[in-house]
């Protein structure tokens, strides 16, 4: 079980009961849907961008405990940053559930919990589908992204 | 959810009291890959409608070819071709035997059963559907049984129909009937349901279809590994299977078509073995089943799927649905006595596959969850999104039985589904 508990960490499982940000925004700007076929994950992200800075962000869809946690988590720890700083964060958060952080986690905050996705590389693509998502949006997008 | 334990929520059509005679352990012993450990735990091998694992008569018989016969086949005047050819060609008595085909040249050995669906689209059907016309198919249908449609029907603009399912995953066959008219080309159905197990009425939707001058293909990938199929006495016109998923080797599987469409179809795929004579101005077409086998074939796959076919036989396929069946019936009990479990898919006629989904935790962060107890199930759409589309379920968790299982593996995923259940306590 320890391994789970490491994966399931209790801020993870509050987080996917109880998502934050999880609404339409209305003021949104930048809109991106993401889709993760292999298990039917699916989420839309919401942004509402001021020049380059992330004035407001939220995300709607269903997905795993990991996925919705993960968008839920996210939104928090971008909401008024730069689309830079939200872009690097990605990257270093990526290298996280990679496994491939070593040692640089400071950085990244409450993300650090997402650190036992690394344990489980077939939740990879769950942790990371909201970020991959919100790229998208950044970028503006049109086409649905997928993990696959 | 209020099901009492040791009873099933629904009524089944064969209900069935008590544990089989089924020699589960003798056979398990026939299965090299179960006896392993996995994160600690032994093996509980519960996802078979995804693919089966394979017996030792089978890992043999195409080492034994490897080792002993590999050779090209149909063209060698050596020793080993002559030798494979025969193996090869035996295989395929086998099938027709297995699938009580009239002729061995009714068989066709092709990739998988998602090739021999492409197969047929890309003949029979290119070649009588035409704009304006309409393939039907069923709500509960792989994606492999609808895009291949799909495809075709884009491409002769003709219109892609779909018979319903009612609330328990089984066909609405009231609806048949009305479907069908004089622009009805072909009919594409399933034989067993992947995602909910249901077993449809097939002899009855091929009476149908008939008597609108409709012919069918049979989606058989989930039913052969678990039922008598009779291809003559169903009558369909197609009839396709996957090797793998019958305790034979992936990449080899079956079309059956009747004769007299084969023989007036048009080849599938150019190449060698398919042809009787080649010049520059004029190819002739090698006879059934050559025809449709262009290219070296997946020979050991053949051999193996052969052998699978035997063991298959020298157990039984009635007693091996009787002994699933009763696996079927156990499990539906034991996981229906959970509280907030839902099982989709209530067929009266059930392959034992039982999707479910627990209120509140996502059918993957299940999955996850199980696997650390070493137990293997499948978990999302199961490539077959219109279904969860229809039960409006982003996925479920399935646990799919074969020959090998047992009632201990069912105690063992309901404690799993405890121990995911504390967990997200």
């Amino acid at each position: 079980m320890s391994d789970l508990r490491e994966l399931y960490q209790d801020v993870i499982l509050e987080h996917s009961k109880a998502p934050r940000n999880y609404r339409e925004l209305k003021t949104a700007n930048h809109k991106a849907e993401g889709y993760n076929p292999l298990c039917g994950d699916h989420f839309t992200i919401y942004l509402d961008l001021e020049g380059d800075a992330i004035r407001d962000v939220t995300f709607q869809g269903s997905g795993c405990a990991i996925s919705k946690a993960s968008a839920s988590m996210m939104t928090q720890s971008v909401k008024g940053k730069s689309k830079e700083e939200a872009t690097k964060l990605f990257e270093r958060f990526h290298k996280l559930v990679t496994g491939e952080a070593n040692g640089d986690r400071d950085s990244l905050g409450k993300l650090d919990v997402f650190a036992g996705v690394s344990e489980f590389p077939v939740r990879v693509k769950c942790a990371t589908l909201a970020w991959h998502t919100l790229q998208a949006a950044l970028e503006g997008k049109q086409d649905p992204i997928s993990t696959e | 959810m209020t099901a009492a334990a040791n009873s099933v929520p629904w009524e089944f059509q064969h209900p069935m009291v008590g544990e089989t005679t089924f020699p589960v352990e003798e056979v398990r012993r026939d299965f090299p890959i179960l006896h392993q450990q996995v994160y600690g735990h032994p093996l509980v091998y519960l996802d078979n409608a995804a693919t089966s694992q394979k017996p030792r008569a089978v890992i043999d018989a195409i080492s034994h070819y490897y080792e002993r016969g590999n050779a090209n086949i149909h063209r060698g005047v050596h020793f080993l071709s002559e030798h494979a050819t025969e193996e090869h060609e035996a295989a395929r008595r086998i099938v027709q035997r297995f699938l009580n085909a009239a002729d061995k040249r009714e068989v066709i050995f092709v990739r998988s059963a998602t090739e021999g669906i492409n197969l047929v689209a890309q003949t029979y059907g290119r070649k009588h559907v035409c704009a304006g016309d309409e393939v039907l198919i069923t709500a509960m249908e792989h994606h492999s049984n609808i895009v291949p449609w799909q495809m075709l029907c884009e491409e002769k603009d003709a219109k892609l129909r779909v018979i319903p399912i009612n609330d328990r995953g089984e066909l609405e066959m009231d609806e048949l009937p009305k479907l069908l008219n004089s622009r009805t080309k072909l009919l594409a159905v399933t034989h067993v349901s992947n995602a909910l197990g249901t077993i449809n009425p097939l002899r009855k939707i091929v009476e149908i279809a008939h008597s609108h001058g409709v012919p069918v293909v049979v989606d058989g990938a989930q039913a052969v590994p678990h039922l008598k199929v009779d291809v003559q006495e169903l009558d369909c016109d197609f009839y396709v299977f996957s090797g793998h998923k019958v305790y034979g080797p992936t990449g080899i599987g079956v079309l059956y078509g009747k004769r007299a469409l084969l023989e007036a179809m048009p080849p599938y795929q150019g190449g060698g073995d398919m042809i009787r004579s080649v010049t520059f101005e004029k190819t002739l077409y090698n006879d059934l089943p050559y025809k449709f086998e262009a290219g070296t074939p997946n020979i050991a796959g053949a051999i193996g799927l052969g052998a699978a076919i035997e063991y298959v036989n020298h157990l039984g396929i009635d007693n091996i649905a009787a002994h699933e069946h009763d696996l079927l019936i156990y499990a539906t009990e034991s996981l229906s006595a959970i509280p907030d479990i839902r099982i989709i898919g209530t067929a009266a006629d059930k392959a034992a596959v039982i999707s479910f989904i627990i209120e509140g935790i996502h059918p993957h962060d299940i999955g996850t969850i199980l696997d650390r107890s070493g137990i293997a199930i499948r978990t999302g759409h199961h490539c077959a999104q219109p279904v969860m589309q229809r039960f409006r379920i982003p996925a479920t968790a399935r646990a799919s039985f074969a020959m090998y299982n047992t009632r201990a593996e069912v105690d063992a995923l309901v404690e799993g589904i405890q121990k995911v259940k504390e967990v997200f306590a």
